[in-house]
């Protein structure tokens, strides 16, 4: 592995399940690569496939799906890995944290219970009290009291939770931590505290994180690189500050007008609902909703494009235009879509 | 209103028409089965070879008791002289009258008090409470037998007895389930967002949470008819049911079987058990298998088998 | 307060639930207390108006919600709607009562009755207040207020069952079922927060309509300041069952006065490329409202707590805590090892004994006074008056604490001992402007 590699490089991954009704293609076409100490956001709105694609970068993915491309981590492809090895990784190498911390912890063991289970189950020469120390180590960065290392789960509240979740996915330092939604449930105050205990996390032990959220404001605070994920694909994917500042891809620009802010003055918001991932629209699958759409939108797929500013967008805007046909870049007539066809 | 009405109830059997799979299976051998009994209860009078307790032909000549199954008695006689197969045939009326009956017995019983006690809550819900485990908890088969016995000083050992018997066992089932069942409602957005229409508890009630509590019943009512025929065939088997006179009961014929069988009589014991047996798979393969289709925890979103179509081709993606 | 004109007057309202105890507390008949839920508040709504009440979870705002439509029922105070006591109605009264009020609530996809059609749910209120019973005249009703809410064309959506619409339709049907009555108020219980962020704005916008179209009066109960700013008249921000800042939003957002106002504002996240994570929020969560701090309610949070705020025993219990979190293994095992049994710091009180284990309150003393050293700037300090070793154990008193009131300050009115000019020995900074 080179030393400046990413620590996770996902390259063309496609995820589909199927139904009655035809393959969903909940995830088709994703490249995203993580480095060490970076966070990584995935946003989108609901349906578009960035919780599949967190699910399929650690292989928690429900029998039957249909997966191919290739999930680098560390330059060992985990869709070739067995389970026994994929579940060997979990911890040591790659952590997951997930919305509802109750369900994961289990009601009947004490916190020090879980601690030890999984320090000793990757670990298990460590002594006891190297244990213990580890485990107060990783509570204590949460924040949480060493007086109650011996209480059960449903003795903290919600936040107390999740923070420890986070420290029980930390305690063997990863290298690669996945959050899906981890702070959805939580009120503002105790979100800004685990937000900032993810920002420390990468700080102090370099840490790549890939952070899904619906909440623009998570991303802009929280991440270095933003992946915006549109029916099953990156619409664009840049830095941050970037993306946030110049969006490249109407969607991305059409998505943070419509986010409420403090700032906010007016309302926006996009027509329409995001499409069935069983049949979506044909070429770029943003072209119903979207209010630059051109001819040729509707004619052929986009061509990933890297721009002066350092994002690479997926959007006939930004050509290529030796690619566009003959009189392509004519606005498109676009069907109405009515004021309740939405999520 | 009559559109209307085809139109929910489509939607409340479409699950079982979109059921695929084991519980597929099940559930239409269940409805196969139990409609064979429901057909044979029904065409008594015209496919019954002879009337349930007829034991002479029409020239007034008794039918020889015991008798091998024969072409003028396809399943045999028997010790009384009375054709096997028009008992069984009669039977499956007596059963399904009994078990229907007693069905919407405890049905009205316990529905309702369910519905009030769990809405309502309160000492009068947890003195309701306290009495139902205490009848749940009595052997049911005694508390039959003391209902029947109680009864039946009133009522004679007929079909009325028998059905309020089985009731007195099954109330405490459907009010436990429908009270806890509405328990949980109670707590649904829509149950209060009624009470904030201004609705009253009746309406709250019956258009809210009976509503959505009914669509419990058909499973558990399913499931109690198959139990509650082998209470009946019990009680009759143990003589505290349906007299003979009255109609044919397949646990009295099974009981009067007993000692046939010692001596190589097989056939009177054989069919009324038979049917007991059938029509208690039937009704619990519907049961179990509506369970299957209707309840959403149980029915798991099948995953149909997908290939990935081969990428369109490199040269797009720049 | 009280104003002629308002058309919804709330004063010193007070929802508690008794807690249900142990068996045993029960048969002896012991008072085991009760959740202060909504604890002593008031505020009035203007006929026209949109006032939000923000809170984060625990605070209260949904009780208080549901307690303006008497569905849950108030242990004190008065409701005024349109002059008419509420709490002094009777049901029937009650039911008629609800005429006016209309409630939204959180989840669209549980408040719609999954066995009825949208037709049958639209036009319910319409029967149960017995308006119309015309099977025609319904029908006509339900697809005029279907398509003022968007659910057009209404013939596509009268026969549908709420499984068959999406989370924004849902709440769409929900708005119209709430407005077909025509109400003076309406009370929304987070209406957006469970939707797709991209609907939310429609669904505020379809808000905004209705309330002028049909004179509306919206109380909007939220989570989420940055809805309510842009959605409300005026803004109340509850903490733990009472309102700690109350004022028109522009004031609130301009100048947020009470610590904690300050605190949530800061806390958001913000689409804003140019901010950052803000460090120095208040710790903890909202505490238990069975037994609720002294004093003040957020003082063990707030940044900028002082000596009168109601410092007590358990706050004490929280810095130590908190102390042996952060300070490592090490620093934890010394240090418990020379105090004695804490349980007794988790009562409520403003004199705690510290025990010692080894019998001398001097070294407890000791002990507190170099925690002190270490961390002067912890706001615990500001609020103990002496700390006294006795045999055993050191005792520690408290300065006094007092509940704050609101009182007006600048544009709004503020619940916090800082804008209290009598307690102003207030070595503390002018709030930010």
């Amino acid at each position: 592995m080179s030393a400046n590699g990413p620590v996770l490089d996902v390259r063309d991954l496609r995820v589909w399940y199927g139904s009655t009704r035809g393959a969903v293609r909940a995830v088709d076409g994703v490249s995203i690569q993580i480095r060490a100490g970076e966070v990584l956001g995935l946003v989108g709105e609901s349906g578009c496939g960035k919780s599949t694609l967190g699910r399929g970068v650690m292989g928690l993915l429900p029998d039957g799906s249909a997966v191919d491309g290739q999930v680098l981590f560390q330059d060992t492809d985990l869709l070739k890995v067995s389970d026994r090895q994929l579940r060997r990784m979990r911890g040591p190498d790659i952590a997951l944290i997930f919305q509802e911390p109750m369900t994961r912890l289990n009601p009947l063991m004490r916190i020090e219970d879980h601690f030890s289970e999984t320090i000793t189950a990757h670990e298990p020469k460590l002594s006891k009290a190297e244990v213990r120390r580890r485990s107060l180590e990783a509570l204590g960065g949460m924040g949480i009291p060493p007086t109650r290392f011996r209480n059960y789960p449903h003795e903290f509240s919600g936040g107390m939770r999740q923070r420890i979740m986070i420290a029980l996915a930390l305690v063997l330092r990863p290298k690669l931590v996945i959050a899906d939604e981890p702070t959805t449930a939580l009120d503002v105050l105790v979100e800004a505290q685990i937000l900032s205990i993810l920002a420390d996390l990468k700080r102090n032990f370099d840490t790549a994180l890939l952070l899904i959220t619906h909440n623009l404001g998570i991303v802009a605070e929280a991440c270095d690189r933003v992946a915006v994920m549109y029916a099953g694909r990156i619409a664009e994917e840049g830095d941050a500050r970037t993306v946030f500042s110049q969006p490249a891809h109407p969607y991305t620009r059409e998505l943070l007008r419509s986010v409420i802010s403090l700032n906010t003055t007016g309302l926006h918001y996009i027509p329409g609902a995001p499409p069935s991932l069983i049949d979506p629209p044909a070429a770029c699958k943003f072209h119903p909703r979207c209010p630059d759409a051109m001819r040729v939108c509707a004619q052929l797929a986009p061509v990933e494009q890297r721009l002066s500013a350092g994002q690479r967008v997926e959007c006939w805007l930004h050509g290529p235009g030796d690619r566009i046909p003959e009189g392509g870049r004519e606005p498109l007539e676009q069907e109405r879509i009515a004021v309740a066809e939405e999520a | 209103m009559a559109s209307q009405l085809i139109a929910r109830a489509g939607r409340a059997f479409g699950p079982v028409r979109e059921a695929r799979g084991v519980p597929r299976w099940i559930v239409w051998a269940g409805i196969v089965l139990t409609l064979l009994f429901v057909v044979m209860a029904l065409t008594a009078p015209w496919i019954s070879p002879y009337a349930f307790d007829q034991y002479k032909d029409a020239s007034g000549q008794r039918f020889v008791k015991q008798q091998a199954p024969s072409s003028a008695h396809p399943f045999g006689t028997n010790v009384q002289s009375t054709d096997v197969m028009s008992r069984v045939i009669w039977g499956a009326r007596t059963e399904l009258k009994v078990v229907l009956f007693a069905v919407v017995v405890s049905l009205l019983v316990g529905l309702p008090l369910g519905l009030l006690s769990g809405y309502f809550g309160g000492p009068v819900d947890r003195v309701l409470v306290l009495i139902m485990d205490a009848l749940f908890a009595f052997p049911y088969l005694l508390l039959a037998i003391v209902i029947a016995f109680l009864l039946s000083d009133k009522f004679g050992s007929g079909v009325a007895t028998a059905a309020f018997a089985i009731s007195a066992v099954y109330i405490p089932q459907y009010f436990r389930v429908v009270r806890n069942h509405v328990v949980s409602l109670r707590e649904e957005s829509y149950v209060e967002a009624a009470r904030a229409l201004g609705a009253r508890p009746r309406t709250v009630i019956g258009r809210y949470v009976f509503q959505n509590v009914v669509q419990s019943v058909p499973v558990i009512a399913t499931l109690n008819a198959a139990d509650a025929i082998l209470t009946l065939a019990a009680l009759g088997f143990l003589g505290y049911g349906i007299q003979p006179t009255d109609a044919a009961e397949w646990g009295y014929d099974s009981s009067r079987a007993l000692s046939d069988a010692g001596a190589g009589i097989w056939w009177t014991g054989l069919f009324p058990g038979m049917a007991i047996v059938l029509l208690v798979t039937g009704l619990t393969l519907l049961g179990e298998g509506l369970n299957d289709v209707l309840n959403p925890v149980l029915r798991r979103r099948k995953m149909e088998p997908v290939t990935l179509p081969p990428r369109a081709p490199q040269e797009d993606r720049a | 307060m009280a104003d002629a004109g308002a058309l919804l007057e709330v004063e010193d309202l007070q929802v508690h639930f008794p807690l249900r105890g142990s068996f045993g507390a029960r048969l002896v008949g012991k008072d085991v207390g009760a959740v202060q839920a909504v604890d002593g508040i008031s505020f009035s709504v203007a006929r026209g108006e949109v006032l939000g009440i923000v809170g984060e979870s625990g605070s209260g705002k949904t009780t208080l919600g549901r307690a303006l439509l008497r569905l849950v029922d108030p242990t004190g105070g008065s409701i005024r709607l349109e002059g008419e006591d509420v709490l002094g109605l009777r049901e029937r009264e009650v039911r008629a009562m609800r005429r006016k009020v209309q409630m939204v609530f959180q989840d669209p996809h549980a408040s719609l009755n999954p066995a009825m059609t949208i037709e049958t749910a639209v036009g319910h209120p319409l029967r149960i207040h017995g308006v119309t019973r015309d099977r025609a005249d319904i029908r006509n009703r339900v697809s005029a207020v279907l398509e003022r809410v968007g659910l057009s064309p209404p013939d596509q959506y009268l026969g549908k069952y709420p499984s068959d619409l999406s989370g924004g339709q849902k709440q769409r049907a929900v708005l119209a079922r709430a407005v077909i009555l025509s109400p003076s108020l309406l009370v929304a219980d987070e209406p957006v927060s469970m939707l797709d962020m991209s609907v939310r704005a429609k669904i505020l916008e379809l808000m905004l309509g209705l309330k002028n179209d049909l004179d509306l009066t919206y109380v909007y109960i939220t989570h989420d300041l940055a809805t309510a700013k842009f959605f409300c008249d005026r803004v109340a921000i509850m903490y733990l069952g009472r309102i700690v800042e109350i004022g028109a939003t522009e004031e609130i957002f301009a100048n947020p006065r009470h610590p904690y106002t300050q605190s949530l504002l800061r806390a958001i996240p913000d689409p804003d490329p140019s901010r950052s994570i803000p460090r120095d929020l208040p710790r903890g969560e909202v505490p238990d409202a069975a037994e609720p701090p002294l004093g003040c309610r957020f003082h063990p949070r707030c940044p900028k707590a002082f000596a009168p705020c109601g410092w007590e025993a358990r706050d004490l219990h929280d810095m130590l805590e908190q102390r042996w979190a952060v300070g490592g293994q090490e620093l934890f095992e010394a240090e418990r090892l020379q105090l004695g049994d804490l349980a007794g710091l988790d009562q409520p009180g403003s004199r705690a004994t510290v025990p010692s284990a080894t019998g001398t309150g001097d070294d407890v003393a000791t002990l507190l006074d170099r925690i002190r050293e270490d961390d002067s700037r912890e706001r615990i300090w500001h609020g103990i008056e002496s700390i006294t070793p006795r045999p055993g154990g050191a005792v520690i008193e408290f300065h006094p604490g007092h509940d704050p009131v609101l009182r007006p300050v600048g544009g709004a009115e503020v619940a916090c001992h800082l804008y209290d000019p009598e307690l102003a020995e207030v070595p503390e900074q002018a709030p930010p402007a």
